[in-house]
């Protein structure tokens, strides 16, 4: 901890205006440290500990269920020891960690990005192309693909960066277009036009390739997610975190505190465009292979639906939303094909065979009646139970 | 030369499809700070119907193309009046929810369209003078090129004229400009978010119908690649202005059917545009504020 300027208020006897701020901000400080400080030692250790006994159990429990026999039938194919399922809960986790780094931008920065997907297929048509390409083993091929993830998403940001709000969606989803046309161009038969492109195996250790190790991959998507949520956390509760928070709430108030939000909004959008890059890396060794929907707009949007059915504004939410989409994605699929789907008229047929539009339906009425997604729904729950529970003790 | 001169006047037409996804856009924009995106949507119900109307009565005359445009527009205009009307207006003032809406019913309805007319192309087939080219200084123009730009200046022209003659076009331009001032006056400005929607999704379906004989063929994913576009154009000539959008149609359509043509780098050129337009002007050719 850097000692703060207030220690050398009394000594400073000078002139108004800064004295006068910065002994407000001690007053401020200082009423805060008094506010916040009983509160946590009346219940906060004891549901910290909890909480992070929780986390811990939860992780050990992932982390064993390629060991274990566990079997749900509806949500999972297969036993979960067996590489379907592997390859599902893998996806799943991906997919959190990708919403999860998309929720950098819109739950904590306020910035409505269209172009998301741009950068995890940086990551995934990044790392195919080097290996193929430059015969790099897997590491250093991944550290490069970082590198230009993190070019990209910095001059891109730079630029979209310059305006907000509705003309900032609009800029990242033609910056993500360019992308996504130049994916399917097929430049020098490096992407592989429409057919997606498949990583040369020769780059990739063998304990991350076939179906029998599949339960590697599923490792290595948990220890994704989990360094996804550890740097989201960092940088949500760093300085930067903090300021972007502000910009999303008053951009001209953190302005005139002589805060710039440019810098603060460059760094969040560079962290998630670097984090996405990521796991769009961890997904192409999974799927061993991407394709050109992984750049397109539409995946950017399945982003932003898992966003928000989660809960915009919670890390939890993210995660919640990424999974229970990738699951309903594979499930209603399976429904769509069912034998009850197609006996029913085509009046009710077509529109259940089709499981973008159940998706693009719940979407619209999440948005419509469940402000604040599942998180806010399970949160004005409890607030009601905890309410009542309190009128009755009275 | 002749090349040149096809390109300019194909990339007219291409420019005239853009304006006229991009004009509803713009006035949406504008008027209520919506982001539509299920604009793409509009355009391909609207192509969509007036392609099985058009099955139904007999494909390949005049008249048959003529009632199909009123069709598109029609249909466009409903289903945009209808969303306005469900899912716009619920969420009055909360842009980012009612972007969101936009999205939702845009995967939707390109499902949907999916499920009832299959993922392929289904092909039109216009009056068969549109199949002919005409001679424009040693260039061979294929005709559909002039109905799309003509028929895209005659909306605009009617979007101009009922904007600037009629009451409720004044009341729209009002509300661009200054909202809250016309709300204050006591004027009903959500009558106008209904009719500005309607306006803009006839224009879409007006632009479906075009764009299915401009390119040949009806798709499920026709709107939305156009939408794209529209957005750009929609940034590059000013949020909120109509000229603008025209304008910037025209210019973002011929450069991309030029540089497609010597150098097929059309669509990074137009984004590599955008960005200069953003870097030296954040507020577009013709808009106000940003």
């Amino acid at each position: 901890m850097s000692p703060e300027p207030t220690n050398t208020l009394p000594s400073e006897e000078s002139t108004g205006e800064r004295n006068n701020t910065s002994a407000v901000n001690t007053v401020d400080k200082v009423a805060r440290r008094v506010r916040v400080q009983p509160a946590r030692s009346a219940q906060g250790p004891r549901s910290k500990v909890g909480a992070w006994g929780l986390g811990l159990a939860g992780l050990l429990l992932m982390a064993a269920l390629p060991l274990l026999n566990i079997s749900i039938p509806g949500i999972l194919p297969t036993p979960t020891y067996q590489p379907g399922s592997l390859q599902l809960l893998a996806m799943c986790m991906l997919m959190a960690a990708a919403a999860l780094s998309y929720h950098l931008l819109i739950g904590v920065a306020g910035l409505l990005s269209f172009g998301h997907a741009l950068y995890f297929g940086a990551g995934s048509y990044g790392l195919a192309i080097i290996l193929n390409n430059f015969g790099l083993p897997l590491l250093p091929a991944m550290g490069l693909t970082l590198v230009v993830a993190l070019a990209l998403s910095a001059v891109t940001g730079m630029v979209a960066l310059r305006v907000t709000g509705i003309p900032f969606a609009m800029v990242t989803l033609a910056f993500a277009q360019a992308g996504s046309v130049l994916v399917r161009r097929n430049p020098g038969g490096a992407t592989g036009g429409e057919e997606g492109v498949s990583p040369d195996a020769a780059g990739i250790p063998d304990f991350l390739i076939g179906v029998a190790n599949t339960r590697n991959l599923y490792w290595l998507s948990l220890l994704t997610l989990l360094i996804v949520i550890v740097v989201v956390t960092w940088v949500q509760s760093s300085r930067a975190g903090h300021v972007a928070a502000a910009v999303r709430e008053n951009e001209l108030r953190v302005r005139v505190l002589g805060l710039q939000p440019y810098w603060a909004k460059l760094l969040i959008f560079v962290v998630a465009g670097v984090l996405a890059a990521a796991v769009g890396m961890v997904f192409v060794l999974l799927q061993s292979g991407t394709v050109p929907r992984q750049v397109s707009a539409d995946f950017t949007i399945t982003l932003l639906v898992m966003v928000v059915l989660g809960g915009v504004g919670s890390k939890w939410g993210a995660v919640i939303g990424g999974v229970l989409y990738t699951l309903l994605d594979q499930r209603l699929s399976a429904f769509a094909n069912s034998i009850a789907v197609e006996s029913l008229p085509a009046i009710l047929h077509v529109p259940l065979s089709e499981p973008l539009f159940i998706l693009g339906a719940l979407f619209v009425l999440v948005v419509l009646f469940m402000p604040g997604g599942l998180t806010g729904a399970v949160r004005r729950l409890r607030e009601r139970l905890s309410a009542n529970s309190a009128a009755k003790r009275n | 030369m002749s090349t040149l001169i096809l390109l300019l006047i194909t990339g007219v037409g291409l420019g005239a499809l853009y304006f006229l996804v991009a004009s509803g856009l713009s006035l949406i924009y504008g008027l209520m700070g919506v982001l539509n995106f299920a604009h793409g949507a509009f355009l391909t119900l609207g192509a969509f119907v007036s392609w099985e109307m058009s099955r139904r009565i007999g494909e390949g005359t005049w008249l048959t193309f003529i009632i199909t445009l009123v069709i598109g527009a029609a249909v466009g205009g409903v289903f945009a009046a209808l969303t306005e009307f469900a899912l716009i207006r619920p969420l009055y003032n909360r842009h980012i929810e009612q972007v969101l809406v936009t999205v939702g019913l845009s995967l939707a309805a390109v499902a949907i369209f999916e499920g009832v007319w299959g993922t392929d192309p289904q092909y039109t087939k216009g009056p068969e003078w549109f199949t002919r080219t005409t001679d424009v200084l040693g260039a061979q123009v294929p005709n559909d090129r002039f109905v799309t730009i003509i028929v895209a200046a005659l909306v605009l022209l009617g979007v101009v004229l009922f904007l600037k003659k009629t009451r409720y076009g004044m009341i729209i331009r009002a509300g661009v400009e200054n909202r809250s001032m016309v709300t204050a006056l006591g004027i009903d400005v959500r009558k106008a978010f209904t009719l500005v929607f309607t306006i803009g999704g006839a224009a879409a379906g007006i632009g479906g119908v075009l764009a299915s004989h401009y390119f040949g063929y009806v798709s499920p994913a026709l709107g939305g690649s156009l939408l794209i576009f529209a957005f750009i154009v929609t940034v590059i000539g000013g949020l909120g202005s109509l000229a603008g959008a025209a304008i910037a149609s025209v210019v973002v359509g011929v450069l991309q059917q030029i540089t497609n043509f010597y150098w097929g780098v059309g669509d990074f050129v137009v984004i590599v545009l955008l960005a200069v337009v953003l870097l030296t002007k954040p507020t577009g050719l013709m808009g106000k504020t940003a």
